[in-house]
């Protein structure tokens, strides 16, 4: 009795806890994105699916926007955490903690406030821009904010660490005689790299993207502090349609697309790099 | 990682799983009915009044949900309020934006709890109106509102946006104008048509918020917002979607750091800010078509706690000798005239550069306007529900280029 009984016990507390704060809330919000009305006069399920079909129409290209933004944020902190990651797994040495909490180091501080930082670095005059627009190296009207780099930058530089350290984990407990073996066979450092711990290191990538793509696709902060009128995310139009218009049926309408978009993506996303592979390398 | 047996004969199960569905489906059918509204809650009899504020004692405790910059930094006034009452305050700077404020109190309102505060600061304006309507605000008991009725000005009283103050007391007004950085720059800027000019591109700041950005939108084209129909709505948009490649920004809260650093050299801008967070290069003027004048609020949330030390406090901020320093700190608009009075013993006395300062800050127009300053100025247009919609439908794309 009691052993047919422990595993329910066991994913209880989780079980609630996903129950009471994931899954109620995301059938409440189907329901309201199927919904009409407004605040004063409540909201009325009608089954309303064009909340679905006109929000894609008027928001369709922040969607792509945001997928675009996505796609540039993830490759570029790839791009930046991968050799990082490399360097600390296996260059480090005894310091491989001390370079880790580094990483970590600005996450003490709150995201809004990193962010809203960057605008102090980043002025048209500022200590940045303005010191080489005095040297003549940049023109006078030459500025970062507001521009779609500066949102792509924050946006890499706010989730690099969600990078680094998948990488870092697949890349840490890769076997060293693995490598070696590959040495006595006489592959080269290229090859090695390529064949050997490139895909043992896989399982870390696809955590990494999937840990930094999602989260950055659906953030409306760097675009909010660091863009302009034209680097409008779909984070922020449904931030706007929440707590601005208060139309909470098209705000949750958007949020369920971006969702689809996301899921449907990712499950591409893991079938082009093999699952069954990534799991499989996963193990062990 | 290992795949653990007992987990996977657990939970997946597919009866386990549907029944996990049909505990959600609990959720489903209790949305399934919809939301239901509250509406028209905004006309309140006397007696309904009384009904509210009977049996409700002083408990020494007020909780306050304020703006940034909306008291002095060493919190003086809440000071003297305590020592004069012995009422502890706690004053919290939680309002960025009256929307995101609204999004916040919404549901604890809706559902009848607290939020946490028996005093709050909001503009006059779509959210306002809104909480009136939807009841989440206690009608205000007059009769122990004795110094708003001696000390408040005329002009400050009966607003057309909640007639016989009967759930709010005025605490600052402000002017929304055009600031512009004179170090970029040279010539005076005195237009809202200033806005569109070339010369300036990407280098102009407006505000996102739909009523203030629609306002703008509405003297460019030469109406007065108050008084504007719909197709004068649509006119105005399609005036700032030609200004549109020429803005930089489409600002909430943080224009004046931009324009004081120069990141924006000519925004959109509320009086105050102007006057007392910019550098000393930003000037502020009210354009030659008009400013609109707004007013934020004292109001206590019907779920408040404390209601009564809330009505004490707003009856104590009515008093010149107490509103006078505040004032003289925040820089806008005051409802109490009397304030002038005070402001210009307290000139009189002082010497050297305290007295310059007084005195500038005395014939200011942005804190004490004149007759012809009033005459410049305007109020956002109020809206019903279906206008409301419709406004925001019009004006919130442009902000977010769709």
């Amino acid at each position: 009795m009691r052993s047919r009984l422990t595993p329910y016990l066991m994913v209880l507390p989780g079980g609630l806890w996903l129950l009471a704060f994931f899954a109620v809330p995301l059938v409440l919000m189907v329901s309201f994105s199927l919904m009409t009305g407004n605040i004063i006069e409540g909201f009325e399920q009608v089954f309303r699916w064009q909340n679905y079909t006109e929000g894609l129409e008027l928001y369709g290209d922040k969607f792509v926007r945001s997928l675009w933004y996505g796609l540039l944020a993830t490759t570029a902190c790839l791009l930046l955490a991968y050799p990082a990651a490399a360097w600390i797994a296996f260059r480090a040495g005894s310091r491989k903690s001390v370079y880790l909490l580094l990483l970590l180091l600005p996450f003490f501080v709150s995201f809004i406030l990193r962010t809203v930082s960057w605008k102090f670095v980043l002025a048209d005059n500022g200590i940045v821009l303005g010191t080489l627009k005095g040297w003549g190296v940049l023109p006078d009207g030459f500025h970062v904010l507001g521009t779609t780099f500066a949102v792509i930058a924050g946006l890499t530089y706010n989730f690099l660490p969600f990078m680094v350290l998948p990488i870092y984990v697949a890349l840490e407990r890769l076997d060293p005689r693995v490598v070696e073996a590959a040495q006595d066979l006489y592959a080269s450092r290229t090859q090695t790299f390529l064949r050997v711990v490139l895909p043992l290191s896989l399982p870390g990538v696809f955590a990494g993207v999937v840990m930094t793509f999602v989260p950055v696709s659906a953030d409306y902060v760097n675009a909010d502090v660091l863009g302009g009128p034209d680097n409008v995310m779909i984070g922020n139009v449904i931030w706007t349609e929440y707590f601005v218009n208060n139309d909470y049926p098209t705000a949750s309408a958007l949020s369920f697309t971006m969702m689809a978009i996301l899921l449907a993506g990712i499950f591409l996303y893991a079938r082009a790099l093999g699952t069954e592979d990534v799991l499989e390398a996963a193990k062990r | 990682m290992k795949h653990d047996p007992l987990l996977g004969r657990g939970l997946t199960h597919r009866r386990d799983f549907l029944r996990l569905m049909g505990l959600g489906g609990l959720g489903l059918a209790a949305a399934a009915c919809g939301v239901g509204g509250q509406g028209g809650q905004e006309n309140v009899t006397g007696s309904e009044v009384e009904e509210f504020w009977a049996g409700r004692s002083e408990t020494g405790e007020l909780s306050w949900a304020s703006w940034v910059g909306y008291i002095e930094d060493d919190r003086a006034t809440l000071e003297n309020f305590t020592e004069a009452t012995g009422i502890r305050v706690e004053y919290k700077e939680v309002i960025n934006e009256t929307s995101e404020w609204f999004g916040k109190i919404n549901e604890p309102l809706r559902a009848g709890q607290s939020i946490g505060f028996d005093l709050m600061v909001m503009t006059n304006g779509i959210q306002l109106e809104q909480c009136r309507q939807l009841g989440y605000l206690a009608p205000l008991d007059h009769s122990r509102l004795p110094n708003f009725a001696a000390h408040v000005g005329e002009p400050f009283k009966d607003p057309a946006f909640d007639p016989g103050n009967t759930f709010t007391v005025p605490y600052m007004s402000g002017i929304t104008g055009i600031a512009y950085n004179t170090k970029y720059v040279k010539e005076p800027i005195t237009s809202w048509s200033d806005l569109l000019n070339p010369k300036y591109k990407g280098k102009i700041g407006m505000m996102g918020d739909s009523q203030e950005l629609g306002s703008a939108g509405l003297f460019l084209i030469g109406v007065d917002p108050e008084k504007s129909t719909p197709a004068d709505w649509e006119k105005a948009a399609a005036k700032l979607r030609e200004q549109r490649p020429l803005v930089r920004k489409y600002y909430y809260q943080d224009y004046i750091e931009a324009v004081t650093k120069g990141d924006v050299w000519v925004t959109m801008a509320w009086s105050g800010d102007a006057y007392s967070l910019a550098g000393p290069e930003v000037e502020f003027v009210i354009p030659e078509e008009g400013g609109t004048i707004w007013t934020d609020n004292l109001c206590i949330p019907r779920t408040a706690e404390n209601p009564v030390s809330a009505l004490k406090m707003i009856d104590y901020l009515c008093d010149p000798a107490v509103n006078a320093p505040l004032t003289e700190f925040i820089t806008y608009i005051t409802p109490v005239p009397g304030t002038k009075d005070v402001l210009r013993r307290k000139a009189d006395a002082a010497t050297g550069e305290a007295k310059e300062e007084l005195e500038e800050f005395l014939s200011s127009p942005l804190v004490y306007p004149g007759e012809a300053d009033l005459a410049k100025l305007r109020r956002y247009r109020t809206l019903d529900q279906a206008e409301k919609e419709q406004y925001q439908k019009i004006f919130t794309p442009i902000v977010q280029g769709s």
